[in-house]
């Protein structure tokens, strides 16, 4: 009990220095802040499908790009940001259930280059049907939700808007984590034949995974359209996707807040070392590999590694302890 | 007369001109412990898993309690009361002895909704405790399955088999690598989830020891087709099963 009081404690006093990070920032500060609490999002739905069921999946970025556009274009046309969203995540739910075909099929390797194909097949859709898209000039002008009382038109109005998001959406992810979908989640990762025999649709719960984290990357989506304002297939190609995938190995894939630390070692280190100028991007590759190397259960494993070793105890054996023989 | 729980007819099972499984055919039930046993070869697993959903057999029928359940999914027949362990190691080893079980009772509780949207243990926590406590394995509750010893984890293995209350469990190889004194452990309650609850048995074992004392009846399976059939007592006498362990 005192354990879960220490994390809730945790939880306030992050949210609490989430809420005081941007004040008297400059706006550069605010927009990095928020491409942090974004891709969090994005990394969010992919540890769901590739850290808590199993699933590897190179096509975050394109669900990204399809909350985007369409985003984009519903708000171009007139809608508000808060009914095209929600149309939004439809589509990257609908898209991800069938996207998740072939998972049940292929795994592994195969599995991944699949979803790395599709990624690519949406960037070129975006990018060839310059009708609807723009092609490569993208879409730009896109208004930011106006709430009425609070509007969201200045950097740091539209980052609290984020938090807020952000927050909603960790409490759902939370809430599924935590629930029977959660526990099938994990099962399907660590024994898929035991979790059938044991009666768990693993189909099923498959696709749910794809379909869940593709509406989670069509969420970040909404809000990148927002954000940045303007939108073209470049950001949203292969290597964005590998770069999400890099957030929830960093963070620690299968935990709860590992995408937060993961996106912000990916999103917040780069800033915090352009003092270095020239050399800041090799800096980070190295820290990222010594990680890498040194924790491959991310920045979340060595938390667990450090509670192992100084509070180590020893498991009861009771079966060493009884004596017994055949009749 | 009621249906038998488990009927097998004329299960034949090939992997390219191999022939695994040879028109085997059998009845268990209710409250029976039956031994499946055979040398090392003899298609034992093979039945089970062509019976379990796992493999397609090439002929044949399975019923449980009389319906035909040919070609159904390890799931759907989970639902329909067949539970089972594994050969090989089968827990969910970054999970504690406690959601293991409490997994194995979840698909049979509520709707998908409701296990989304309902309590975090679908309401499983205290039939799960008793469940741990039954193979006396409260102590080892909160630790991660992966954790604990060989003969622990075939321990939470078959107490995730009858958390759904079935009717019928198949067990492969219960006895594998399990130390002397988890085995007179593990058949004692056995025995006593049998004589509690009249749940039926299909035990594959190697460990001859074992499944005489604890198999009510036995069947001797050589190169996928049955050899004996009888009694523990009439099957160690038989010279068939001797000539077939033997080579003889």
């Amino acid at each position: 009990m005192m354990a879960w009081k220490w994390r809730w404690l945790l939880v306030a006093l992050l949210l609490a220095a989430a809420i005081a990070a941007p004040l008297g920032q400059k706006s550069y500060i605010v927009y990095v802040l928020t491409s942090w609490l974004v891709f969090a999002i994005a990394a969010m739905g992919l540890n769901l499908t590739l850290g808590y069921a199993g699933q590897i999946s190179l096509a975050q970025a394109s669900f990204m790009a399809i909350g985007a556009y369409i985003t984009a274009l519903l708000t171009l046309a007139g809608w508000h940001w808060l009914i095209a969203t929600p149309l939004a995540l439809l589509a990257c739910f609908v898209v991800g259930l069938l996207l998740g075909y072939p998972a049940l099929r292929v795994k592994g390797h195969f599995l991944a280059f699949v979803t790395l194909a599709f990624n690519t097949l949406v960037f070129l859709v975006l990018r060839n049907e310059e009708w609807l898209t723009g092609g490569s000039y993208g879409l730009s002008g896109m208004p930011r939700p106006d709430l009425g009382l609070f509007t969201t038109m200045r950097p740091l109005p539209f980052y609290y808007f984020t938090l807020a998001i952000t927050v909603v959406a960790a409490l759902a992810m939370w809430g599924i984590v935590r629930s029977p979908w959660g526990r099938a989640f994990r099962a399907l990762r660590e024994n898929p034949i035991r979790a059938e025999s044991l009666g768990l649709d693993t189909r099923r719960i498959t696709l749910l995974a794809f379909a869940i984290g593709s509406a989670y990357g069509g969420l970040a989506g909404a809000l990148v359209t927002s954000l940045v304002q303007f939108i073209e297939p470049a950001s949203f190609g292969v290597g964005h996707s590998l770069r999400i995938l890099l957030m929830v190995v960093v963070g620690g894939a299968g935990s709860f807040f590992g995408p937060f630390l993961g996106s912000g070692v990916v999103i917040l280190l780069p800033e915090v070392l352009r003092f270095t100028e020239g050399y800041y991007l090799i800096i980070y590759a190295v820290l990222v590999i010594v990680m890498l190397v040194y924790a491959p259960e991310g920045l979340i494993g060595i938390g667990a590694r450090l509670k192992a070793k100084f509070f180590s105890r020893s498991q009861v054996r009771a079966d060493m302890s009884q004596g017994a023989t055949l009749k | 007369m009621t249906a038998p729980v488990l009927s097998v007819r004329n299960i034949e099972k090939r992997f390219g001109g191999i022939r695994a499984v040879r028109g085997v055919s059998f009845d268990v039930h209710k409250g029976e412990i039956l031994g499946l046993i055979g040398p090392n070869g003899s298609g034992k697993s093979t039945l089970f898993n062509c019976i379990l959903g796992q493999l397609v057999p090439n002929a044949g029928e399975v019923a449980v309690s009389g319906r035909d359940v040919s070609g159904m999914r390890p799931s759907d027949l989970n639902k329909l009361g067949v539970g089972r362990t594994f050969q090989q190691l089968s827990v969910f080893p970054r999970m504690s002895v406690l959601d293991n079980v409490i997994l194995a009772g979840q698909e049979h509780r509520g709707t998908m909704t409701s296990r989304l949207f309902g309590a975090p243990d679908a309401g499983l926590t205290q039939d799960a405790e008793r469940m741990i406590a039954f193979f006396r394995l409260t102590h080892l509750r909160d630790e991660l399955a992966g954790s604990l010893s060989y003969g622990q984890q075939k321990l939470v293995d078959a107490a995730m088999a009858f958390m759904a209350g079935p009717s019928i469990v198949l067990l492969d190889e219960p006895a594998g690598g399990v130390n002397l004194t988890m085995l007179a452990h593990l058949k004692d309650r056995l025995v006593a989830y049998n004589a509690e609850h009249g749940t039926t048995f299909v035990v594959i074992e190697h460990n001859m020891e074992f499944v005489m004392s604890l198999c009510t009846r036995i069947i001797v399976l050589a190169e996928g087709a049955v050899i004996a059939e009888g009694t523990p007592d009439e099957i160690r006498s038989n010279q068939t099963v001797i000539d077939a362990y033997l080579g003889g």
